[in-house]
């Protein structure tokens, strides 16, 4: 027993060893953000392995877009993720056009940037507030949820739908805007964000407690980040500016300015501020969406992909007929694969399209950006306590919707 | 063909395709280029070998997919594409090979660790199996599910429903039961290659007959003397109502009454001990005196 190498034993109550046991978080538990089993092994209360059991909340959207017209199938992305549901939208259109090869008019192309970055807003301020009450502090998550109300009106402004807007199409977006929208957007931007959210952020960014949780938790280095296939804030976090938005532009964002936030650290704390720093960027955005929208079209005017103005089909039997056809069998799109990822407010989203040249995809796999990162949640809790779990899982940004489909 | 959509823009690199095609030497089956985005097809045996090479000396850093495909018609009817991401170059490419329900695709866990439940759910949807993959179990589906759902022969609507059974105190699964049939809308249009017959042009294939029926003479039609005669004779020898109502047959005798709904017993008021949790029932002795009269009249009954 003298050598340096003595392991130790496990801490005992007289006779009895306290061996390692196991634990079931959720399926139905606040922390989890939606419905996830995980089996926690527990040594005391340190994490020895998690083993995270998803798929609860599978619907089998993959399998039910197969049985759906191109059109059809558009309102399922709205339900995956149903915290950001603009930009799973993004991702299917900008499939679906890549495969027909059509335009998109800019205004459409800026409302959808404008929009896109909306959602951002509006999930971080979800995701924000969640993680902060996950580790005790409740008066921010109010506040923030504010915003996301104001959001929300946006949403339904723009297409009346609060949450499901189903507003991105093929081809362009389903209506123009008000300008009255544009107009309170931007003030919107100017006044109530900043003031509402900075004062929000203030409570937290250098709250001692909130540090004490979230600070030097579930470290990953920027090897293991890209070998897990981490993307979106948890891949900037770790130090890499990867942002799909700059790098593979799609729509309009090639013209925008803005930043990437990256983290040092690369722990809950830093996930956290990328996702604040990114909704400051995402303003950036709007008002330049705002500044240079141009006036037009807002939709494609190829009557194969995009159906026809109402009042135009009162006047045109063309236009009648297109209608019917394009809202009774929809459009066919030419036979071929794509894989379209967009950079989503949780990280990349992708969408592999087959086509068989009918009017229904052959086959449509969502790549939710969930997967990879929950999948590592065994390796970023290994030797963390139990309560880092939830500041683990907040930081993730995890939604089921999208994660089990 | 000029880009008009506006999907995400990667580098385009010159001569990827011939590069890559020539990295992957005899694992590669076909390399295919469409939309801009580059697909290479490998054998089966070497999608490790294959990947591992475009990983360590191509620098496609990030496994970000993997899809699985079925199409029954072929001999290996599913395709594992693999979507790789260089984060360096800023390429996308997708890798692909053909599998069958019983030949097994090498894992890739070996390269990437979130392979893991990207297999698994390829697995799970398809039944594809990976040779090497430890830890192989479903991932969406339920606990104790059989068969593959994703797999075009499986049906929409699934074999089994669930739903929570108040006597059992449980949930049960049931045979799915429809109380309409899912409906299958068909656009194909029957002039643009829909693959079945429409009622009438089964006759289109039947050889014209050698005697074509003609009217070119009065005789042909059927028409003349003859008929004209004929025409006067009364077809039945009555209106058949008229016959049935003939005394021989007796009237149906009529169906018996169901028997009446036995009483509810007590009034409906008195439904406490229904609604209520069992631990009240103590309680319920002590209840006012009205419910007592009523349980004292239903003992006088």
């Amino acid at each position: 027993m003298s050598s340096a190498l003595h392991i130790e034993e496990s801490p005992t109550t007289g006779d009895e060893t306290i061996t390692n046991y196991t634990i079931n978080f959720g399926p139905q538990h606040p922390a989890a953000h939606g419905v996830l089993r995980m089996v926690m092994e527990l040594d005391g209360e340190i994490i020895e392995r998690i083993d995270p059991h998803v798929g609860l909340l599978h619907r089998g959207t993959e399998k039910l877009i197969e049985h759906k017209t191109y059109l059809q199938a558009l309102p399922y992305f709205d339900r995956l993720d149903y915290c950001s549901p603009l930009c799973q939208e993004h991702s299917y259109v900008l499939a679906i056009e890549k495969l027909l090869n059509v335009e998109v008019p800019e205004r459409a192309q800026y409302l959808r940037v404008l929009f896109a970055e909306l959602t951002r807003i509006c999930n971080h301020m979800l995701n924000i507030g969640a993680h902060v009450m996950d580790v005790g502090a409740m008066t921010p998550n109010l506040w923030v949820f504010e915003l996301r109300e104001d959001c929300m009106n946006f949403f339904e402004r723009a297409s009346g739908a609060r949450m499901h807007s189903a507003w991105f199409r093929p081809g362009g977006v389903h209506q123009d805007v008000p300008e009255k929208l544009l107009v309170d957007i931007g003030e919107w931007l100017d006044t109530r964000l900043p003031e509402l959210f900075g004062d929000a952020m203030s409570l937290v960014l250098d709250n001692r407690i909130f540090k004490q949780r979230n600070v030097d938790i579930a470290v990953v280095s920027k090897d293991d980040a890209v070998a897990w296939g981490f993307s979106g804030p948890m891949i900037r976090a770790a130090g890499i500016p990867w942002d799909l938005r700059k790098s593979q532009p799609y729509d309009v964002y090639d013209r925008m300015e803005f930043d990437i936030p990256v983290g040092t650290n690369s722990d809950c704390y830093d996930r956290f501020v990328v996702r604040v720093k990114e909704v400051y960027e995402s303003a950036k955005i709007i008002k330049q969406c705002l500044r240079d929208m141009p006036s037009g079209p807002v939709a494609s005017d190829d009557r194969k992909v995009a159906p026809p103005k109402r009042a135009e089909m009162k006047q045109s039997m063309e236009a009648l007929i297109h209608h019917f056809k394009l809202y009774t069998e929809g459009f066919h799109v030419p036979a071929g694969e794509v894989y379209v990822a967009t950079e989503s407010p949780k990280g990349e989203f992708g969408v592999y399209l087959v086509s068989d040249g009918s009017n229904k995809p052959y086959r449509c796999k969502i790549r939710p950006t969930a997967f990879s990162h929950l999948q590592a949640m065994d390796f970023m809790s290994k030797g963390h306590m139990l309560p880092d779990a939830t500041a683990i899982l907040g930081a993730i940004d995890v939604v089921f919707g999208e994660c089990d489909r | 063909m000029a880009t008009l959509h506006s999907a995400p823009r990667f580098t385009q690199i010159d001569g990827l395709t011939s590069t890559l095609s020539g990295a992957l030497g005899e694992h590669l089956v076909e390399a295919h280029e469409e939309h801009g985005e580059l697909l290479l097809t490998v054998h089966r045996a070497s999608v490790e070998d294959a990947l591992r090479i475009l990983r360590d000396a191509h620098d496609y850093q990030q496994l970000m997919e993997i899809a699985g495909v079925d199409y029954p018609g072929r001999a290996e009817r599913f395709e594992v594409v693999y979507m790789l991401l260089s984060l360096t170059q800023n390429s996308r490419i997708m890798v692909k090979c053909t599998a069958s329900e019983d030949t097994p695709v090498p894992t890739v866990t070996t390269l990437w660790p979130n392979a893991g439940w990207l297999e698994r759910e390829v697995f799970d949807m398809y039944g594809v199996l990976f040779d090497g993959n430890t830890d192989l179990r479903r991932i969406l589906t339920d606990y104790g599910f059989e068969g593959h759902p994703f797999r075009k022969d499986f049906p929409l609507t699934g074999y089994v429903e669930l739903r929570y059974s108040e006597d059992e105190k449980r949930v049960v699964y049931e045979p799915v039961e429809l109380a309409q049939d899912l409906r299958q809308f068909d656009f194909m249009s029957p002039w643009e290659g829909a693959d079945y017959v429409l009622p009438g042009d089964e006759k289109a294939s039947t050889s014209p007959v050698d005697d074509p029926k003609v009217t070119e003479k009065p005789s042909d039609t059927g028409a003349g003397k003859d008929t004209d005669e004929k025409a006067a004779d009364k077809v039945s020898a009555g209106a058949p109502a008229e016959e049935d109502a003939g005394e021989g047959i007796p009237a149906p005798a009529p169906t018996e009454d169901q028997p009446d709904r036995a009483k509810r017993k007590g009034k409906a008021k008195d439904t406490a001990a229904a609604t209520q949790p069992l631990k009240k029932k103590t309680a319920r002795k002590k209840a006012p005196a009205k419910s007592k009269s009523q349980v004292k009249k239903k003992g006088d009954k």
